[in-house]
């Protein structure tokens, strides 16, 4: 049926991980809400969504400046973007 | 002491448009993330590639070519539309039946078809049957933008111009006349000059409704694609080839879809970072009010 989309397993295992992102801020947000806006160190209030997306456009932009610099393998870029998200979610 | 009963029922009634928007844009945009990681020659066969397009266009000239054309039109046309636009907002009448035909003027532009303006100016410009081609050459001026970088790209802001500076009048001239009367006898009492009124009241109250014209016109300019399409072809050379012409042109021309799928999701990334940054920034200040 979706075979038009032309699928693959990196690309399945890329969608299911912004799902499971998604349920999980669903979750975290019904089990312990908190996702009212705050201000963070680049002075913009955030709410928890903001932050997933802010870190999710990073990631997107850091693996492209590693691939644009460094090329291939990726671990370097994926290292970054953990440590990004973490930042984002804790200070931003 | 009524109670009030809370349901997430109404979630339901956003069904609908999540199904659209899930049909004309999820689901697509998810099949050219599929396309960006492999190679096909058609028969709806495919072969993996990983990141090797990605590679490729980040290291393409073409494409660094077109991103340059396409950040330089797009700060051109801001440049010049948003002042124009707001000048001609402040020299539109406030009152009376002039402002009808002035309105209707405004909206003109606005509401012919992109093809149709592109079409349009191809006819004007053409330096032997065109008026505007006419004209100029009959200045002295040697100007032909079927040949002449210059001439295209000059000709490509200007159609742009003429298109969509309508679109800051009338958004500049909302924001005015919602400015209640009394801020301007307050000013002529305190003796406020022209420039003081236009400073200190006129372009706080546009304030809002200017952020929103630059997104909008950021965010079409950025994407622009008809009207240089019609106008020129992204000729001559490459001279008017903006970014979405060059997508289409490996897409489609070249039925490069891989590369296509990539490029465009990398443009995709670019419209969404700079729109983000605008909204941002627009949310900022209102919260600060």
């Amino acid at each position: 049926m979706f075979s038009w989309m032309a699928w693959t397993w990196p690309t399945v295992a890329f969608f299911v991980f912004i799902g499971v992102a998604l349920t999980t801020m669903v979750i975290w947000e019904t089990r312990s809400p908190g996702g009212a806006p705050r201000r963070g160190v680049f002075g913009i209030d955030t709410t928890r969504g903001d932050r997933l997306f802010i870190s999710l456009l990073g990631a997107a932009y850091i693996f492209l400046g590693w691939l644009g610099l460094f090329g291939v393998p990726l671990w370097g870029g994926l290292i970054i973007s953990i440590a990004w998200t973490l930042f984002v979610f804790r200070f931003v | 002491m009524i109670e009030r009963t809370t349901n997430q029922k109404a979630w339901w009634l956003v069904l609908p448009v999540l199904v659209l928007v899930a049909f004309n844009a999820i689901i697509p945009l998810m099949t050219v993330v599929n396309y960006s990681v492999q190679e096909t020659f058609g028969d709806n066969v495919f072969f993996w590639e990983g990141v090797t397009w990605y590679t490729e266009v980040l290291h393409s000239p073409r494409f660094h070519e077109a991103l340059g054309r396409q950040l330089m039109f797009t700060f051109q046309i801001l440049a010049i539309e948003i002042p124009l636009g707001v000048i001609v907002a402040l020299a539109m009448p406030r009152k009376g039946i002039l402002v009808s035909v002035c309105l209707v003027l405004m909206a003109l532009p606005l509401l012919i078809p992109w093809n149709v303006v592109g079409a349009m100016w191809n006819i004007f410009a053409l330096p032997d049957i065109g008026l505007l081609g006419r004209t100029i050459n009959a200045m002295g001026i040697d100007y032909n933008f079927t040949q002449q970088p210059g001439a295209a790209w000059a000709t490509v802001v200007l159609m742009d111009v003429w298109h969509w500076t309508s679109l800051v009048v009338l958004l500049a001239y909302a924001g005015l006349r919602s400015i209640p009367d009394a801020f301007y006898q307050a000013a002529h009492i305190d003796g406020a000059s022209g420039w003081q009124i236009f400073r200190y009241i006129q372009l706080p109250k546009m304030k809002r409704v200017l952020t929103i014209a630059v997104l909008l016109r950021f965010m079409d300019s950025f994407m622009i694609y008809t009207e240089p399409f019609v106008l020129t072809g992204g000729g001559p050379g490459n001279a008017t080839t903006f970014l979405s012409i060059d997508l289409v042109k490996i897409a489609l021309g070249q039925f490069d879809l891989g590369p296509a799928a990539a490029m465009s999701l990398i443009y995709f990334m670019i419209i969404l970072l700079l729109s983000w940054i605008f909204y941002t920034v627009m949310m900022r200040d209102e919260d600060q009010k």
